[in-house]
């Protein structure tokens, strides 16, 4: 019966083929370790965010004189809507925690190179996408940081030459943040930009399945087939790696549990203590930080002494990673055969990432300005000096299968 | 003649052809939809002046009005204050006012005013518009010895002395703008317009 019912719908939607190819049989690497979980993390959490989005706005309002008496109406008078507005607001920082780990599997293993560089340049732009997203909907609640916020990222044009001050205006649709920011945000935020990344994740899935998932040691097992022309090294990802998943969707949900109904302002990181203030164009708050997710940039911006300087340093320090699989020359993956220096830069790296993430969260002083302006050289050097240390270093050998170590 | 046909060259050129117009089409459809996303004719129309009663302002005061959406600071020196204007033209980027437009041309002068005990700028930082703080203390901990009351950013750190000139070093290129302004008798200012009409 069931079967003679998917014959029907076969024959007119690629239904089973569909199914097989991207479940079925879509062969994985059997190695896959911790770092593989959060792919398939971000998917829930893009889920997540999609339906406590739609409910929210059933009760937001995207007025300026109303908006931020909406969201307090929604966190006291509407049914559980204090756990549908921390669903999204946590899921915003949780989605951020989970794409930086993505991304940092990706430089540890390698995933970004030959032949994954779209699959890498579709989660860049997913990446741009998500900080737009997060950007635009942080204006939302109109608090006082939500405004000073826009201010600045919107300011950022205006350090454009010629342009620049007309951009920042056809952007704001005012003469300052108002109403009509926040109305045109509200819809990039509920309909405009979830398209874009919807359309990416398609697009980064495809990609990444049309070449192979890489795997911690980095080595292609479409190399070594069977005499189906099954890699040897690969099981078919449902249900291995749906079930693994599972697992792994277990431990995130528990712990994001944890600071949903705990902390879910999380001490001023995840909803910022500014913010349950009405958003007043007269005063800046003493200390405006952007959320954890912007700090490093933020910090990058503020060292540099210079506007247009700043922004260009902002810019590039985010276009950088799209040229990564460009700029890596060494013709191994994965760290674990890579060579001491690659090795070194990136421990650096890492440090330097988050230290300026932390130096972000802090008042612009003397000190933190010149140790923000040490871990941004760094930041760069990893970066614009990668073609030579990679291509000089002294790499392992790689071996033929992958290991299970 | 020839019988024989480019045919490459015909479908470059059909090509090409359809690429130009429905290129222009989609160029002259898409101006509505980026203009709409323009300051409206209402968003426009509000900038009114504003008038303030300075005569309840003490000497070391400021006072912040709204204008076009945007804050005024109206603030009295002392006259150690503007003692102190001077003596710092070394550490500031443009001591003379010398970019246009970010001054009217009768404010181009040491305080930057008509009067100058009076003071009146818009507070948003240069950088990338904050508004910065009032700091008149001299030599605070944060802002170092040199310090001899100014304003201070605390997004991004930039530094203005009491006529809203920038200091060297620090993010914000150029000073704070001077609002077009004109005193009506003593104790008034209206702010938005020159004295002799439209801003």
């Amino acid at each position: 019966m069931f079967a003679s019912l998917m014959g029907w719908v076969d024959a007119r939607f690629p239904a089973t083929k569909m199914w097989e190819e991207h479940l079925s049989k879509y062969y994985a690497p059997k190695n896959f370790n911790f770092w593989y979980f959060f792919g398939s993390l971000a998917m829930l959490v893009l889920v997540l965010q999609i339906v406590t989005g739609i409910f929210l706005t059933m009760n937001y309002k995207p007025d300026a004189a109303l908006a931020f008496a909406s969201v307090e109406y929604i966190m006291r008078d509407v049914e559980w809507g204090w756990l549908i507005r921390y669903l999204h607001s946590t899921g915003a920082s949780a989605f951020f925690i989970v794409i930086y780990l993505h991304m940092f599997r990706g430089l540890i293993y390698g995933s970004y190179k030959q032949p994954r560089e779209l699959v890498w340049l579709f989660g860049m732009f997913l990446y741009m996408a998500l900080m737009a997203e997060a950007f635009l909907g942080y204006l939302l609640p109109w608090g006082q940081m939500s405004f000073w916020g826009a201010q600045v990222i919107i300011s950022l044009f205006g350090a454009l030459p010629v342009v620049g001050e007309s951009l920042a205006l056809w952007i704001r649709g005012d003469f300052v943040v108002a109403d009509a920011t926040l109305n045109r945000f509200f819809a990039f935020h509920v309909i405009a930009v979830p398209l874009v990344i919807l359309g990416l994740v398609v697009a980064h899935i495809i990609a990444l399945h049309e070449v192979g998932s890489n795997n911690p040691d980095g080595v292609e097992i479409k190399k070594n087939k069977d005499k189906n022309g099954i890699p040897l090294d690969g099981i078919p990802f449902h249900p291995y790696y749906s079930v693994k998943d599972i697992v792994g969707v277990v431990v995130f949900l528990f712990i994001f549990s944890l600071i949903l109904f705990y902390a879910p302002e999380f001490d001023g990181w995840f909803l910022e203590k500014d913010n349950f203030v009405p958003a007043d164009a007269l005063k800046t708050p003493e200390h405006i930080v952007p959320l954890w997710y912007f700090t490093p940039f933020y910090a990058i911006l503020r060292a540099v002494p210079d506007k247009l300087m700043g922004v260009m340093a902002m810019g590039g320090a985010q276009g950088l990673l799209f040229l990564l699989p460009w700029l890596d020359r060494s013709p191994v993956k994965s760290i674990r055969y890579r060579g001491p220096y690659f090795r070194w830069a990136l421990t650096l790296f890492i440090i330097s990432f988050l230290a300026l993430g932390y130096l972000g969260t802090q008042p612009a002083t003397a000190l933190y300005t010149n140790m923000a302006r040490v871990f941004s050289i760094i930041y760069f050097a990893f970066f614009i000096l990668m073609p030579f240390y990679t291509s000089i270093d002294k790499d392992k050998p790689v071996p033929e299968r992958v290991t299970m170590k | 003649m020839s019988n024989t046909v480019d045919n490459s060259k015909r479908r470059f050129l059909t090509t090409a052809a359809s690429v130009v117009v429905g290129g222009a089409g989609a160029a002259a459809v898409a101006v509505p939809f980026v203009s709409s996303m323009l300051p409206s004719a209402k968003a426009k129309a509000a900038g009114a002046p504003v008038e303030v009663d300075i005569s309840k302002l003490e000497v070391g005061q400021l006072m912040t009005i709204e204008w076009r959406g945007k804050p005024v600071w109206v603030y009295r020196r002392s006259p150690e204050v503007l003692e102190n204007l001077s003596s710092q033209d070394d550490s500031l980027r443009d001591p003379e006012s010398n970019v246009t437009g970010q001054q009217p041309d009768y404010c181009i002068n040491e305080g930057r005013s008509i009067r100058e005990e009076l003071m009146v700028l818009v507070g948003i930082c240069t950088h990338l518009g904050c508004s910065p703080t009032y700091r008149p203390e001299l030599a605070p901990e944060d802002l170092g010895a040199d310090w001899k009351g100014g304003f201070f950013c605390p997004c991004h750190g930039s530094k203005f002395d009491l006529a809203g000139r920038v200091f060297k070093g620090v993010p914000a290129p150029i000073n704070l703008v001077v609002p077009p302004y004109y005193f009506q008798g003593d104790n008034r200012i209206v702010i938005g317009e020159d004295a002799q009409g439209a801003a």
